[in-house]
């Protein structure tokens, strides 16, 4: 036994998992560049005539384009929610249960206040991520909804005609265009959280989290996994507790 | 012997042909008219047959809080019959603007036709209901705007809302609203309400939902936000002239430079053409002269509502609601991705300081060193491992 490691690789994102995530960057980037482009074009052309160019109306193309692509991958991944492994299950990104919000509590105190020494292990997300995800989802019902409310004038096809009740909700157009502008800021200082946070647990913890969405494999100390899977919030269901986990004072019955 | 203050039973086509109107300018009309609602020509024999068998529709036309700008543009509508038929010709029983009786006689002629054409009257609403106050600040004979809208609502067979004030509010709803101006919709419930939109709407646009209204009986077809889709399905975007520069990324950046001269488009200088439903693209005003992209002016959305709120009208992304009057979603924005770099900068120096130990400890990281940390942690700690 390599007792000097005792490390434990842990196939904690699946594939399809990996492609969402990535695909789901893609279209943020395209999404996020094309739509910057879109509320500030730049002068490029001082002359010339219009029947000479066509960049602008292709810069919308390929922000129409992949705002479908974004929108499939991401049905795909609700649908992935309920089939896929537990790390992957809706149910995660529910706070609901007490041992969550404790977690969540914990976490905020070792990563972000640095009161506390005692790190989180999950193999999942921890608590934390797992709502901010929840929240990142919600971001992307409003910018699907209000794009595509938006986009519904421009199109004869039926899915975008879907979303047209939500101009009426904020009365006009304009008022909804400059909340699905803001969403890219929010969706901008997202990314810039998540990739500093990911960079700093894979630096601080050494579990391999930022390859973890390229191979799916985490690695982690046996005896944290097992204290990991015995609180049963790192990827609910909750599994029945094994002998190898140790029992919760309050569990007796 | 009474005054008989309602007038008198006729056909819309007698009526025209009575006050010297050809036959051949009334069909030219209807084939104009039928072009603005977007008819087929079989729509415009219906419409021919329509008014010369129909009755004139009573009219009610309520003036609150607004300036008459939708009646002027009516009456400047640049087809000749469509003042003559819409004013005359449709009987306009009460108007506070245009009626020749005044005072208790104008009251007296509201009741009559209340009363001779219940159920049968149009109610036309032209300015938005004030509702501070108990609805003091727009009072006529005595009553509030607000008792008189719902009182002559309760009777007709259909409510047309005049302009953005009707509508939405227009300028005395815009912050902070403080006669706490509502639009129609918000008074009235269950009647067919028609938002003719614009400040002021167009005129053939006025009288295309009135000659729907004549001809088919019924309301012309909505969008969402009650506006009649023959006009206002479409964004002046889609209809302007000036679309290609668009796509072309051929932009105005200040009114006085070349671009201006050539055309270009208006999008950076505050056109909100792109969210704005109107028909100014297409029918455009004062007889199809112009309208304001063509004269070089940017959209300022007048057929959506809070326009006066999506302000500035020249800079093309409003300020966002809720931070004060300079705020942008750009400064907002910044400052929040400021926070969140300089935040995470100042937070991996921290982690560096305070956590360098325990990144030491990681068991992988010194082979020799982790299995001694393990087995100190084993030896010293044993009924923490199970």
């Amino acid at each position: 036994m390599n007792a000097s490691h005792d490390y434990q690789r842990v196939y904690v994102w699946e594939q399809p998992v990996r492609w969402f995530h990535w695909i789901n960057a893609a279209c943020i980037v395209a999404l996020g560049v094309t739509g910057w482009l879109i509320a500030h074009p730049p002068g490029l052309l001082n002359g010339g005539e219009a029947a000479e160019s066509y960049w602008f109306g292709t810069v919308r193309f390929v922000h129409f384009a992949s705002s479908y692509l974004f929108v499939a991958n991401f049905a795909f991944r609700l649908y992935w929610a309920s089939v896929g492994n537990k790390y992957t299950h809706w149910r995660n990104f529910f706070p609901v249960t007490k041992a969550q919000l404790q977690q969540v509590w914990a976490v905020l105190k070792v990563d972000v206040f640095h009161s506390s020494d005692k790190p989180v292990h999950t193999l999942g997300h921890n608590s934390v991520a797992y709502f901010t995800y929840m929240g990142t989802g919600l971001l992307t019902v409003f910018q699907v909804c209000s794009g595509f409310a938006l986009y519904a004038s421009m199109s004869h096809s039926w899915f975008p005609q879907l979303f047209t009740w939500l101009v009426p909700l904020f009365g006009s157009e304009q008022n909804l265009r400059i909340f699905h502008y803001a969403a890219l800021w929010a969706f901008l200082v997202f990314t810039i959280i998540h990739i500093y946070l990911v960079f700093y647990h894979d630096y601080v913890e050494g579990h391999g989290v930022l390859s973890s969405m390229i191979g799916g494999w985490k690695f982690m100390e046996k005896e944290k996994i097992a204290a990991a899977e015995g609180t049963g919030i790192s990827g609910l269901p909750v599994r029945p507790p094994t002998a190898m986990t140790a029992p919760k004072p309050k569990s007796e019955i | 012997m009474e005054i008989e203050t309602v007038r008198k039973e006729e056909t819309i086509y007698q009526h025209l042909i009575s006050r010297g109107v050809t036959r051949r300018e009334f069909l030219q009309f209807c084939t104009w008219m039928g072009g603005c609602i977007g008819l087929q020509a079989s729509g415009v024999a219906a419409m021919v047959k329509a008014l010369e068998t129909k009755k004139r529709i009573p009219v009610i036309w309520l003036h609150f809080q607004e300036c008459t700008c939708c009646s002027e543009s009516f009456l400047r509508s640049s087809h000749p019959i469509v003042a003559d038929i819409l004013l005359d010709k449709i009987s306009l029983d009460y108007t506070e603007t245009l009626m020749a009786a005044s005072g208790q006689q104008a009251e007296k002629s509201l009741r009559d036709t209340m009363a001779k054409y219940k159920g049968e009257y149009l109610l036309c609403i032209e300015g938005s209901v004030p509702m501070g106050e108990d609805g003091a600040y727009c009072c006529i004979g005595g009553k509030t705007a607000k008792s008189i809208a719902e009182e002559v609502a309760e009777h007709a067979m259909a409510v047309i809302a005049w302009g953005n004030c009707a509508c939405s509010g227009c300028v005395q709803a815009a912050k902070p609203n403080p006669t706490e101006a509502m639009p129609i919709k918000k008074i009235i419930a269950g009647k067919p309400i028609v938002n003719v939109q614009g400040c002021p709407p167009i005129a053939e646009v006025m009288a295309g939902v009135l000659v729907h209204l004549l001809t088919f009986g019924v309301i012309p077809q909505l969008d969402n936000l009650g506006r009649p889709k023959a006009f206002y399905a479409r964004r002046v975007h889609d209809t302007c002239y000036r679309r290609p520069n668009y796509d072309a990324g051929l932009f105005v950046e200040s009114f006085d430079d070349e671009n201006a001269r050539k055309g270009y488009c208006l999008y950076k200088v505050g056109c909100k053409g792109p969210t704005t439903y109107n028909s100014c693209g297409t029918i455009r005003w004062n007889g199809g002269v112009s309208f304001p992209i063509q004269a070089g002016h940017p959209c300022i959305g007048c057929s959506e509502a809070n326009f006066w709120d999506n302000g500035p009208f020249y800079q093309r992304l409003p300020n966002f609601p809720g931070f004060g009057i300079e705020a942008t979603a750009d400064t907002i924005g910044a400052v929040a991705a400021g926070a969140a770099v300089v935040g995470a900068a100042a937070h991996a120096v921290l982690t560096n300081v305070r956590k360098r130990k325990h990144i030491g400890e990681q068991a992988g990281e010194d082979a020799e060193q982790a299995e001694h940390n393990h087995a100190a942690q084993q030896n010293s700690n044993p009924s923490q491992k199970s």
